[in-house]
C-alpha cells in the first residue's frame, strides 16, 4: 500500500531500531527484527503415578467410582425428598438461620448429585485418560487464490445469467419492491403498539375540590390531623373508582407535609399551601420514582433511586442529585368541614421530562 | 402386489442390485447398525471424526467462555421449566396462596403466579432461584471471559469479527437479564420499569411517543408484562442463541488461540484431543457449573420477590438496586449532573437522563466492538494471530483496558452510592461528589499505572534472562572478590519471555518520492503514526541471543548492542543490581578484572 509515494522504510528498516514507515506495519521478518532466539520445542512428556503404577491407577479408578456414587445416591436423596419433606417446612439451620427445608435439601441433593458427575469425570480425565498433548497443525483462514477466483467468477456468471445489468427495468423494479415491502410489517408494528399520550402525561386525575386521602387507607385528613413535621402519602380522592388504577396512581402520587410557616421560604410555597401545610408530586422530575424519604430536621426530600434531594422550604428546588427540575407543587386548600382539598390541578405535567412538556 | 406374487430377499429386487460389503470386522462392525444405519443417511461420518479429533489446548482461563456457554443451557432448562407455572399477565387477583403475609392483597397474575412457584410448586423456588443464580452467573462470566480475549489478544485477524458478535452476546446478555427480573412484577422490579419508562421519555422529540408504544399506553398498563415476556422467551433467546451457535462454530473454525510457551507456535495448536479428554474434561465442567449453580441456589436466597411485595407505584423500598449487570448503568444516572437539562422554545431536552440511560450503554458496547479494528489500523498488522500475548507485553493495550475497566467499575460502585452511605457513615453527597471526580481522574490515572506495571514487568522479565535467577549464595573469588551466583533460565523456561515480538512505532518517512517530487502528508497519516508512537514508543524489545552471549560474556557488555533506545530508557539496565556483579558459578575461581558494574553511558 505505497500508493502514496512515500519512501519505502524497507532500507531503515533493516537496522534494528530505525524507523518503519507506515506503509510497512509490523510485519515479522521485514528485516527490522535482529536475530532471535528459537523455539526449543515441547517440554518431555512428565508421566503421571498412574500412568505406570497399577495401584494408583486403580485408587484413582476408585475415587472416580465413589464421585459417581455420592450422585447417584444424591439423586436418590431428592427423589424421596421431593414427596417426603412438605413444601413450607421451616427449619434453624446453623449459619443460614430459618429456611426452608424443602428448598434446601432438595438443591443441595440435586446440586450435589450433578456435581459428582462433574467432578467424577473431570478426575477420570486427568488420572486416567491419556495427557500426551498433541499438536495439530493450524492452515490460514485464507482460501486458496483458486478457490477465491471461482468464487467470484460464479457470482459475476451467476448476475450475467440473471441478466440484471441488462434489464435496468427489473433491477429498478426489484429494487423498489425489496425497499418496500418491509414497510408494511414495521407501520403494522410500530402503529400498533400502542396509543398516542396525547395530554396524557400532562394530566393527573386531581380535580378542583378532591380530597386530599391517605394512603393506602383513602380516608380524607383535616387540616387540624397535619402536625409541624407530619407526612403523609396522598392519593385523590375516588381514585379507587378509576378504571385505570395503577396508571392514575402513577401519576396522581402525592407527599403532604405539615411544615411551620416560618420555614417556607418561597411566598408561592406559602400561598400554595395551607398554614403551613403543602402538598407536592410525589413523582421524581428525574426517571419516575417515589420521592419517599422525607428527612424531618433538614426538610430534605430524597429520592432512593438516583438521590436527586429536594429542599421543601424552598418549592422543592433540586439541591442535589441527577433530577433537574423542582417537584411540581399541588396547589391546597380545607372545604366547609376542615378536610384538606385540592385547589386546582397540577399545572404543571408531573414526573419525568419529555420533549414537549415545555 | 399381485396376489401371485412370491416374497422376495432385498437383494432379489432388482437383477443388478448388490448388497454393500458388510463390515465383517473393523470398528465400523463394533459400532453397531445404528451408526452405520445414521452414517448412510446423512454422511456424518467425516465431520464427527474431525470433531472428535479436534485438539484444544488447556489453560484455566479458557474455562470463562466455557462457563458462559454452560450457563446459558442452565439458563434455557430452568427457564423452560418456570414457564410451565409463570402466568404473563397484568391481570389483578387477590392472594389467596401458602404464604401467609400476602394473603388477601391484590396483585398483577405475575406476582401471583411466581409467588406460587416459589411457594405451591414443588421443588419450584430452587428452580427460580437456579434460573436467577444462574442469570447473574451468565452475565459475570461473560464479562470475565471479555477481559480474557481482550487482555491476550485473542480478538486480533482472524478472530475480529467473533469478537463482534461476542460483545453484541454479552449486550443482549444483560437485557436479557433486565427483561427477565422485571416479569415478577414485584415492588423492585415494578420501581426499574418506572425508571425504564423514565429514560424512554428523555429520547429527544420521539420520547413519550416511545414510551407510550412499549407500554402500549400509560404505565404500568397491561402490556407491558406480556410483552417483556415474549422479548424474554423468545426474540433474545432465539437471537442468543443464534449468535452463540455462530461463536462457537467459529472457534471451532479458527482453532482455540493457545498461550505462548515452548512448542507452541502460530501454526500450531497443542492441547489435548476433544475425545476422549475434552469430552469428560468440558462434560464434567458443564455437571460442576450446574452443581455449583444449584448449591447456590439452595443455601443463597435470591431475590425474595415476597418481602418485596407486588408493584405498586406509591411506595418504594429504600436502597434501590438492579441486578449488578445493570449497576453500571443505573451508576451512571446517579453522577450524571442534573444541569445537562435544558428548555427553551417550550421544549424539554433532557440530556441528564437520556445519556447516562440510553447512550452510555451502546456507546461503551461500540467501542468495545470497534476495538479491534482499531488497533489494527494502529498496528498496520495484516498477519493472523493465534499466539495469545502475554498482557505485560501489550503494554498500552492492558493499560487501555485497565482504564476501561476502572471507568466501568467506578459507574458500578456509583450504583451502591446509598448503601456505601449507609454501610460507612459517609454523606451520600461526599460520596457522589466523589465518585464524579474519579470517573473522570482515576481512568486515565489508572491507564498510566497499568502501563508503567506493565513496562516494569517486561524489564523484569529482560533482566530474568540476562542475568538469570538470583540464588542468594555468595562467593568469594580467588582474589578475594565477593559476587552472587546467578542461575541462568532454563531453555523452555526462557522461551516465554523472549518468545514476543519486539514492536516499534510506525513513522512518517520520506517525504520526497523517488522523482524528488514533494509529497504532502494527509492528517490521517499523522495520526496514525502519532497513535503509533503512543502504543509502542516505550517497549522493551525481547533478549536476543545475541545479548545473552555478552551478557554471560561480563556482566554488562550486552548493552554496548542494545540499540534502538534512547539513553533514559537504557540507563536501567546497568542499575538493577545496584552495582552488584554476577557470574555462573563456574567463574568463581577465574580471574576477573571487571568487578566494578562500568557506568553504562561509558560502554557506549
Amino acid at each position: 500500500m505505497s500508493e502514496d509515494g512515500t519512501e519505502p522504510a524497507g532500507e531503515q528498516a533493516s537496522q534494528p531500531g530505525a524507523a518503519m514507515g507506515l506503509d510497512l506495519g509490523h510485519l515479522e521478518g521485514s528485516g527490522a527484527i535482529p536475530e532471535r532466539f528459537t523455539n526449543p520445542g515441547l517440554p518431555p512428556h512428565v508421566h503421571r503415578l498412574a500412568d505406570h503404577d497399577e495401584l494408583a491407577a486403580r485408587r484413582a479408578e476408585r475415587q472416580v467410582a465413589t464421585l459417581f456414587g455420592i450422585s447417584m445416591v444424591a439423586t436418590v436423596i431428592f427423589l424421596v425428598a421431593y414427596f417426603a419433606i412438605d413444601q413450607n417446612t421451616y427449619q434453624f439451620i446453623p449459619g443460614i438461620g430459618q429456611a426452608n427445608l424443602s428448598n434446601i435439601v432438595l438443591g443441595v441433593s440435586l446440586g450435589l448429585s450433578l456435581l459428582c458427575i462433574g467432578l467424577g469425570a473431570v478426575h477420570w480425565a486427568k488420572t486416567l485418560m491419556p495427557d500426551t498433548e498433541v499438536t495439530e497443525q493450524r492452515h490460514p483462514q485464507r482460501s486458496s487464490p483458486e478457490a477465491r477466483d471461482q468464487a467470484v467468477s460464479t457470482i459475476m456468471a451467476g448476475g450475467e445469467a440473471s441478466q440484471l445489468a441488462r434489464r435496468p427495468l427489473i433491477k429498478y423494479t426489484l429494487g423498489g419492491a425489496l425497499g418496500l415491502f418491509a414497510l408494511p410489517l414495521v407501520v403494522q408494528l410500530a402503529g400498533s403498539l400502542g396509543p398516542l399520550p396525547k395530554a396524557a402525561l400532562s394530566t393527573t386525575f386531581w380535580r378542583k375540590g378532591m380530597r386530599l386521602m391517605r394512603d393506602p387507607e383513602l380516608t380524607p385528613i383535616k387540616a387540624s390531623d397535619v402536625t409541624i413535621g407530619s407526612v403523609f402519602h396522598v392519593m385523590p380522592e375516588g381514585i379507587d373508582k378509576s378504571d385505570h388504577l395503577l396508571e392514575e396512581k402513577a401519576k396522581a402520587a402525592v407527599l403532604l407535609i405539615g411544615m411551620d410557616p416560618a420555614d417556607i421560604k418561597v411566598p408561592k410555597e406559602r400561598s400554595w399551601g395551607h398554614d403551613g401545610i403543602v402538598a407536592y408530586s410525589k413523582i421524581c422530575t428525574h426517571v419516575g420514582c417515589p420521592v419517599g424519604l422525607y428527612e424531618h430536621r433538614t426538610h430534605h426530600l430524597l429520592c432512593p433511586c438516583h438521590q436527586s434531594t429536594f429542599d421543601v422550604t424552598q418549592d422543592c428546588q433540586v439541591i442535589f442529585g441527577p433530577a433537574h427540575r423542582p417537584l411540581p407543587q399541588l396547589k391546597i386548600t380545607v372545604d366547609a368541614e376542615g378536610y384538606l382539598v385540592a385547589d386546582s390541578p397540577f399545572r404543571e405535567a408531573v414526573g419525568p421530562s419529555f420533549w414537549e412538556r415545555g | 402386489m399381485s396376489p401371485n406374487s412370491t416374497p422376495k430377499g432385498a437383494a432379489g429386487l432388482r437383477a443388478q442390485d448388490s448388497k454393500p460389503p458388510a463390515p465383517a470386522r473393523g470398528p465400523l462392525a463394533k459400532a453397531g447398525g445404528l451408526a452405520s444405519w445414521v452414517d448412510e443417511r446423512t454422511g456424518t461420518a467425516k465431520p464427527v471424526n474431525y470433531l472428535l479429533k479436534k485438539v484444544f489446548p488447556d489453560h484455566w482461563s479458557f474455562m470463562l467462555g466455557e462457563i458462559a456457554m454452560f450457563s446459558l443451557i442452565i439458563l434455557l432448562v430452568s427457564g423452560t421449566f418456570l414457564t410451565f407455572w409463570f402466568v404473563p399477565s397484568a391481570g389483578t387477583v387477590i392472594y389467596n396462596g401458602s404464604y401467609v403475609p400476602l394473603k388477601g392483597i391484590a396483585m398483577s397474575e405475575a406476582f401471583k403466579s411466581t409467588v406460587d412457584i416459589s411457594f405451591d410448586v414443588r421443588g419450584g423456588l430452587i428452580m427460580r432461584q437456579i434460573h436467577h443464580w444462574a442469570a447473574l452467573m451468565f452475565t459475570v462470566s461473560i464479562m470475565v471471559h471479555m477481559f480474557r480475549v481482550f487482555f491476550t489478544g485473542a480478538f486480533r485477524k482472524p478472530r475480529e469479527f467473533n469478537w463482534v458478535i461476542g460483545t453484541i452476546l454479552s449486550l443482549l446478555a444483560i437485557n436479557e437479564g433486565f427483561t427477565g427480573y422485571s416479569l415478577p412484577d414485584d415492588l423492585l422490579s415494578g420501581t426499574g420499569l418506572r425508571a425504564a419508562e423514565g429514560f424512554m421519555q428523555s429520547v429527544p422529540i420521539l420520547g413519550s411517543y416511545l414510551a407510550y408504544f412499549v407500554f402500549g399506553g400509560a404505565f404500568p398498563g397491561e402490556a407491558i408484562i406480556p410483552r417483556l415476556f415474549t422479548v424474554h422467551v423468545l426474540l433474545l433467546p432465539a437471537i442468543i442463541v443464534g449468535l452463540f451457535t455462530a461463536h462457537i462454530v467459529l472457534v471451532a473454525v479458527h482453532k482455540h488461540t493457545q498461550y505462548p510457551g515452548p512448542g507452541k507456535t502460530n501454526d500450531n495448536v497443542v492441547g489435548y484431543p476433544m475425545m476422549p479428554v475434552y469430552m469428560a474434561k468440558a462434560g464434567g465442567f458443564f455437571f460442576i457449573v450446574f452443581g455449583i449453580t444449584t448449591l447456590m441456589a439452595a443455601l443463597v436466597t435470591i431475590n425474595p420477590i415476597w418481602m418485596y411485595g407486588p408493584y405498586d407505584p406509591s411506595p418504594v423500598t429504600a436502597g434501590a438496586q438492579p441486578d449488578w449487570y445493570m449497576g453500571f448503568a443505573d451508576g451512571a444516572l446517579r453522577l450524571f449532573p442534573g444541569f445537562f437539562e435544558f428548555h427553551a422554545f417550550g421544549f424539554t431536552l433532557s440530556l441528564n437522563v437520556f445519556i447516562p440511560s440510553l447512550v452510555v450503554m451502546p456507546l461503551l458496547y461500540g467501542i468495545a466492538s470497534a476495538y479491534p479494528f482499531i488497533e489494527s489500523w494502529v498496528t498496520g498488522d495484516k498477519r493472523e494471530h493465534h499466539l495469545l500475548d502475554r498482557p505485560r507485553n501489550a503494554a498500552t493495550r492492558t493499560g487501555l483496558g485497565v482504564m476501561a475497566l476502572s471507568f466501568y467499575f467506578i459507574l458500578f460502585f456509583a450504583a451502591g452510592n446509598d448503601l456505601m452511605a449507609i454501610k460507612l457513615g459517609l454523606s451520600i453527597n461526599n460520596i457522589t461528589q466523589a465518585l464524579q471526580v474519579m470517573l473522570l481522574v482515576v481512568p486515565p490515572l489508572a491507564y498510566w499505572v497499568t502501563k508503567r506495571i506493565c513496562l516494569s514487568l517486561q524489564r523484569r522479565d529482560h533482566d530474568l534472562v540476562l542475568h538469570g535467577r538470583e540464588t542468594g549464595r555468595l562467593v568469594r573469588t580467588a582474589e578475594g572478590s565477593f559476587f552472587e551466583v546467578h542461575e541462568p533460565l532454563a531453555e523452555r523456561e526462557r522461551w516465554t519471555l523472549v518468545q514476543h515480538e519486539s514492536l516499534t512505532p510506525l513513522e512518517l518517512t520520506a517525504t520526497i518520492d523517488t522523482n524528488g517530487v514533494h509529497k504532502a502528508i494527509g492528517p490521517r497519516k499523522r495520526l496514525r503514526a502519532a497513535v503509533s508512537r503512543f502504543y509502542f514508543t516505550d517497549g522493551v524489545p525481547p533478549v536476543t541471543p545475541a545479548q545473552l552471549a555478552a551478557a554471560h560474556h561480563d556482566g554488562s557488555a550486552h548493552e554496548a548492542i542494545e540499540t534502538g533506545q534512547d539513553e533514559s530508557e537504557q540507563n536501567w539496565v546497568g542499575q538493577l543490581h545496584g552495582g552488584a556483579d554476577e557470574r555462573p558459578e563456574t567463574d568463581a575461581y577465574a580471574s576477573h578484572t571487571d568487578e566494578v558494574e562500568p557506568d553504562p553511558s561509558a560502554t557506549r
